[in-house]
């Protein structure tokens, strides 16, 4: 049985590959099964485990730490609206009622025809520009309901919330489960090499002294 | 989705572009290529003057690199405020291998200022890492962006790939013996994590929950057992300046305590909220929420009513405290912290009970449930005052409160408070009964608030039931 797609299956074996431990890479595997599925299955932590090590259970143990991994299929537009401090101040509350009166579901639920799901969230590092909510972990400042009406309505009919360019890219707003559309890729020719913690013994050449160094680095061992 | 933008109004809707960062004026030596929209490139970053700090720091030694960092007193930018160079200086000798993470993992309420250093400048922070790794032999960098922030995580993608190709980052960097590799790591969603052996944890592929202290600094036993140097990301976006123009220059800026500056996010009720580059300790809080410079007052005119001065884990300030410059001692002295460079303004429309609330409430959601005081005391608090809110409330509520919050971060709270009294002795930094200060943090705004606005949460009580709260009679000395 395989859950990841052949070109997820390379993705996950190069995210492996960047950890000292392959423990390291439950997180980033669980992000790639997300985007996937638009949720983490149960036939996506079984691969999880045997790709890292670990049991399926260990996997479920990190993963439902962590409030953006879904273990039931959420809306294809997650919108996290805010209702912390900086945002409470300037209406958040008032925005999250209005997207739950308007969507027509409470916090954590998601419409019939699988559009949306609400969720009230903590914190979002945008406290400058509250009142705020994501979609799809993508930004919207200084929101009010008009804000919140129009995005709903443009994801509806198809079309990106998004100004085209504004990030510099297309304009499209990824289904939930995509986060970075870009993905760090190093190529071997440049990899400095990871090696598992108990097989380095010895300090990085650089900090060696030795004739090979340039004379301004050489010779000094750390403070 | 093929067909054509929305184009909203303006002020509505999504604006990723330097969204919060004010241009004031004074110094920027981290902000400084905040301006160019095109800020992020790697074209960008070279052209003015990206990787010459680490060029200086490759034509020294190790140590004198990190000498230069430890004279430059640059001060961890986290929340604790700890100086770098001192942290580094914890690895133990001769263990290998040793590991950089940084802390991008921002998430305490009010605080904006990572995620804008990682949108807009990733290669200064890369940059930062370098240099540390350098200093210190670090053998691996784990960049642990926090998981909602998709954006930063692009933009450091992009910014890594690119510096990669061009020769800075990975296998002998700039043509020397110089060779380590960064690896971008997005975290799930968890406030926690930002403490850094629940960082150490969530890298491991483990539940991030706080490690047991000790050893109290990662430097000894971090990451997979090794010693680990944990750094936030605008300690780490500094080093590229004072690399680049000695620790001398750098303590021109700021008091001598804290030299350089600090970005500070000021949300609330103000005129103009934004990220502002401040120089430290000889900026006051008035000077910021008032300065034409900064925020421009209050909105509409307003009174002050509280704000606070570093994050929702500070207590709150008042106005007596708004000539405080904003430098750590001074706030630490004064009963808080400057944290994580949040300052969030009430204005006097504010329901203070609902605010104190929802702090609680964060706290309570996001404790991670190793330590039973905060697990248990922090959904008690969060009940408590939902029930105070709701009208609820009964009269026993407020000792009650103080005395669940005495449970997590015990303190000389009496148990019948009268007004100021007694109350002014709650000591800072919190006593903790936990491993870590997240439960503490929910007790700041629950002894803030319940000092100065006692009245405001007795007449929430008051008004269902009828009956007039009246506290027992305050205790002669507050015990120790």
């Amino acid at each position: 049985m395989t859950f990841f797609t052949e070109a997820n299956a390379r993705i996950a074996a190069e995210v492996i590959a960047q950890y000292p431990r392959p423990k390291s890479a439950v997180i980033p595997l669980l992000h790639l099964a997300q985007e996937q599925e638009g949720w983490v299955t149960r036939d996506a932590m079984v691969e999880v485990a045997e790709l890292t090590g670990v049991t399926p259970a260990e996997v479920l143990g990190t993963g439902s730490f962590y409030e953006m991994f879904k273990f039931h299929p959420v809306g294809r537009y997650v919108v996290n609206v805010c209702t912390n401090i900086s945002c409470l101040l300037l209406g958040g509350e008032e925005l999250l009622h209005h997207a739950e009166e308007s969507l027509g579901v409470r916090s954590g639920g998601t419409t019939d025809d699988g559009m949306f799901t609400v969720e009230e969230v903590e914190c979002v590092a945008a406290c400058t520009e509250a009142p705020c909510f994501t979609v799809n972990y993508r930004y919207f400042h200084r929101a009010d309901a008009d804000t919140l009406d129009v995005v709903v309505a443009d994801l509806r009919a198809g079309r990106s919330p998004l100004a085209r360019g504004a990030q510099g890219d297309d304009g499209n707003l990824p289904s939930h489960g995509t986060l970075s559309r870009l993905r760090q890729h190093i190529p071997d020719d440049r990899r400095a090499g990871v090696t598992p913690p108990e097989l380095v013994t010895e300090a990085p050449v650089w900090l060696r002294p030795s004739p090979a160094l340039a004379p301004s680095t050489a010779g000094v061992a750390d403070a | 989705m093929p067909e054509p933008t929305t184009v909203h109004p303006a002020g509505m809707g999504y604006v990723p572009h330097a969204a919060g960062f004010v241009a004031n004026d004074g110094p920027k030596l981290v902000t400084s290529r905040f301006p160019y929209e095109d800020s992020y490139t790697l074209e960008r970053a070279l052209a003015t003057g990206a990787y010459t700090g680490l060029r200086s720091a490759l034509g020294l030694a190790p140590g004198e690199v990190h000498a230069e960092v430890r004279e430059a007193t640059l001060l961890g930018r986290g929340g604790a405020g700890f100086p770098a160079g001192v942290k580094w200086g914890f690895c133990p000798e001769g263990v290998w291998p040793r590991y950089l993470v940084v802390n991008g993992d921002e998430s305490e309420p009010g605080t904006y200022k990572d995620r804008l250093l990682m949108e807009r400048d990733p290669h200064q922070l890369i940059e930062g890492c370098l240099i540390a790794c350098y200093a210190l032999g670090l053998s691996q960098c784990f960049l642990y962006v926090r998981g909602e922030m998709a954006l930063a995580q692009e933009r450091l993608a992009a910014a890594l790939n690119d510096a990669y190709a061009a020769g800075y980052v990975g296998r002998n960097i700039c043509d020397t013996d110089f060779s380590v590799d960064i690896t971008l790591h997005w975290g799930a969603g968890a406030y926690i994590v930002g403490e850094e052996t629940a960082l150490i944890e969530s890298l491991e592929g483990n539940r991030g929950m706080p490690r047991l202290k000790p050893p109290y600094f990662p430097a000894a036993i971090g990451l997979y057992g090794k010693p680990t140097i944990v750094n936030n990301v605008e300690t780490l976006a500094n080093l590229p300046w004072i690399l680049e123009h000695g620790a001398a220059a750098y303590k021109g800026y700021g008091s001598e305590a804290s030299p350089g500056t600090r970005l500070f996010a000021i949300s609330g009720h103000v005129v103009r909220p934004g990220i502002y580059e401040v120089e430290q300790g000889v900026t006051t809080f008035r000077d910021v929420i008032y300065g034409d410079n900064f925020c421009q007052g209050i909105r509409g005119g307003n009174d002050l009513k509280a704000f606070i001065p570093g994050g929702a884990s500070a207590p709150w300030f008042f106005e007596e405290q708004l000539d405080l410059p904003l430098e750590a001692r001074d706030v630490s002295a004064a009963g808080s912290m400057l944290g994580s460079g949040a300052i969030v303004v009430m204005d006097h429309t504010t329901d203070v009970v609902k605010a104190c609330l929802r702090v609680v409430q964060f706290f309570a959601r996001e404790s991670c449930g190793k330590c039973t005081p905060c697990r248990e005391g922090t959904s008690w608090e969060q009940q408590i005052l939902e029930r105070i809110v709701d009208g609820y409330g009964r009269p026993s509520d407020l000792d009650l409160l103080l005395d669940v919050g005495d449970n997590i971060s015990p303190g000389p709270y009496p148990v019948a408070a009268h007004g100021d009294d007694g109350l002014d002795a709650v000591p800072f930094p919190p006593l903790q009964t936990t491993i870590c200060p997240l439960g503490p943090s929910s007790v700041a705004p629950i002894t803030s608030a319940l000092r100065r606005f006692r009245s405001e949460f007795e007449a929430k009580i008051t008004r269902r039931d009828g009956i007039t709260v009246r506290s027992a009679p305050v205790a002669e000395e507050a015990p120790a």
